[in-house]
């Protein structure tokens, strides 16, 4: 009586081709990320050592290093975060713990959505236009940096809220019946709870940021400048820049160097990666619920 | 109350009064001209079936209810003699005098010491500098889990999670960290209702240990639990208040026909 019918059979059928449907689409997500690892380190490899990462380009940037252009990209990287991060956690705190829901609170959530989706080509004429050539900062790192910023806010404001809204409810709802504050709520309770979500959405935004090249194109990097920078109103060399110069730009590049330039870049988003899953198994750990 | 510390002169007989209490949750309306004394330092029951209103009457009390933005209220509500809709009124202070716990336990996730001492660390006694010391905070944490007879399970391991408790141990929590602050009022909202009946059993023994002390509401489902742990008791139906009496007199003769059809399980 427990034998399969044919009905059994056919679904079978069709159970078994959608497994193999679906794995064959989630291998094929991860075949890109495999060779294009693979072939950066096969190529690239050769052209690393302490040497390139520490020495200027020489040679009209067909041998010597990429020091300028790694120490660009972590000013810019660092400046942005300075302006972001403040900004975009603080807007994200008000977004969950304060706004009321109306419809002013859901055009706001609407726009940052849409700022979201901004090309970042666009990002960076509006830098050009506000911070080098309006607030008069020249090309800089200051002005390329907020260009940046203004890029990333709305995923930091995103990823901050999400984190903050994973805090459940209760906790928010006791600490009120006990007449603390929103402030005291937020500051004993829903922050310290919120502490690893927030800082991994920073984190995978900072790798993010250090591989843009077009915000900062216009606003803030240079295509040669073979010494550091002095001050925030310097321009700078980038690592995503100078990858696009040597490959497309110069002649007469040895093939190694721009794989090697690209190796650098993928190695530095790489470690940021790693840092922020660290970092959350870390604070994981120290939850209390 | 300038001096919440010592008790006042005369102790008004009534800890909560309500006149002509109206409440709108946009336009359902759900209490209609409710009429309720609490005697101070009793334990008063708060029964009905669901969605007479009860809950709504509870949280009315510490206007926790306004949190929800589209509550309007008409009338009056008196705690300890002092108007709670007041101009002069802060809202914070009413939630200090009158003390919460919830259906589920809903310990913070700090530890069971931080829980205990979280509402004096928020109100410092109203004062910005005051710090308690260490000594001081040891010995009102020890006080207050003593008093939900929680002390001698816990002493041993203050700093750990709060949510690592049984359900009946957060619970305990939950109501010892509302004394610290000195709270007049305690409400409760069926406050067994996610334990089991052991740890429902040590609960009401707690609940009965603080009659006296403090004015206890409790809203409770549980017809048994109304008769064994509430000295009076108050029913309610489609928003109204229908009978308040003794508990004894309640369940033995009650007024109404619908308190009775209600308490001998007709409907509900």
């Amino acid at each position: 009586m427990f034998e399969p019918t044919e009905l059994n059979a056919h679904n079978w059928r069709i159970e078994q081709g959608m497994r193999v449907l679906f794995l064959g689409m989630t291998l094929l997500l991860v075949l890109p990320v495999v060779i294009i690892l693979a072939v950066l380190v096969y190529k690239g490899g050769p052209a690393l050592s302490w040497a390139f990462l520490t020495e200027n380009p020489t040679g009209g940037m067909t041998t010597g290093g990429i020091f300028p252009a790694l120490m660009g990209t972590i000013a810019l990287v660092l400046v942005a975060l300075i302006a972001s991060i403040p900004v975009g956690v603080a807007a994200a705190i008000y977004l969950s713990e304060y706004a009321p829901d109306n419809w002013l609170t859901r055009l706001i959530n609407l726009a940052i959505i849409n700022l979201a989706g901004v090309p970042s080509i666009v990002h960076a004429l509006f830098g050009l236009g506000a911070f080098v050539l309006f607030f008069g900062f020249g090309t800089s790192i200051l002005a390329a940096s907020l260009t940046l910023a203004i890029m990333t806010l709305p995923v930091v404001i995103v990823s901050t809220r999400e984190s903050l809204q994973a805090v459940p409810q209760p906790f928010r709802e006791a600490c009120w019946n006990m007449g603390a504050t929103r402030w005291q709520t937020i500051a004993r309770v829903v922050l310290p709870n919120a502490i690893s979500g927030i800082l991994t959405g920073i984190i995978l935004e900072v790798s993010r940021t250090a591989g843009e090249t077009a915000p900062i194109m216009f606003t803030g990097a240079a295509f040669f400048l073979p010494f550091l920078p002095e001050s925030v109103f310097d321009q700078t060399m980038a690592l995503s820049l100078h990858l696009f110069v040597v490959a497309t730009q110069v002649p007469n590049v040895p093939e190694s160097l721009p794989y090697g330039v690209a190796l650098v870049l993928i190695g530095m988003v790489l470690i940021m990666n790693s840092a922020s899953i660290a970092l959350r198994m870390v604070l994981r750990n120290r939850k209390k619920w | 109350m300038a001096d919440e510390s010592k008790p006042q002169p005369q102790a008004p007989k009534h800890a909560i009064q309500t006149r002509g209490l109206n409440l709108w949750y946009g336009d359902f309306q759900a209490l209609f001209d409710v009429d309720f004394d609490v005697r101070a330092g009793r334990v008063t029951g708060l029964i009905g079936p669901s969605g007479c209103g009860k809950s709504t009457l509870l949280r009315s009390i510490n206007r926790i209810v306004e949190r929800l933005g589209y509550v309007r209220t008409t009338g009056t509500i008196d705690v300890l003699g002092h108007d709670i809709f007041g101009a002069n009124v802060e809202l914070l202070q009413v939630r200090k005098q009158i003390g919460m716990v919830f259906q589920r336990p809903n310990p913070l996730p700090l530890s069971i010491r931080d829980n205990v001492l979280f509402g004096l660390r928020t109100h410092r006694d109203g004062d910005r500098k005051s710090r308690p010391s260490k000594e001081v905070e040891a010995q009102i944490v020890e006080e207050s889990l003593r008093t939900v007879l929680l002390w001698d399970k816990v002493k041993d391991r203050l700093g750990e999670p709060a949510i690592r408790l049984s359900l009946e141990e957060q619970q305990k929590l939950c109501i010892a960290r509302l004394l610290p602050v000195k709270p007049r009022v305690l409400l409760m909202d069926e406050p067994c209702s996610a334990l089991d009946p052991d740890g429902t059993a040590a609960v009401e023994e707690l609940i009965w240990s603080l009659k006296g002390d403090y004015t206890i509401l409790i809203v409770t489902h549980n017809m048994a639990q109304a008769r064994r742990a509430t000295e009076e008791c108050a029913f309610m139906l489609h928003g109204k208040l229908v009978e308040h009496t003794e508990t004894a007199k309640m369940f033995v003769s009650p007024k109404n026909q619908s308190t009775a059809d209600y308490i001998e399980g007709r409907y509900g």
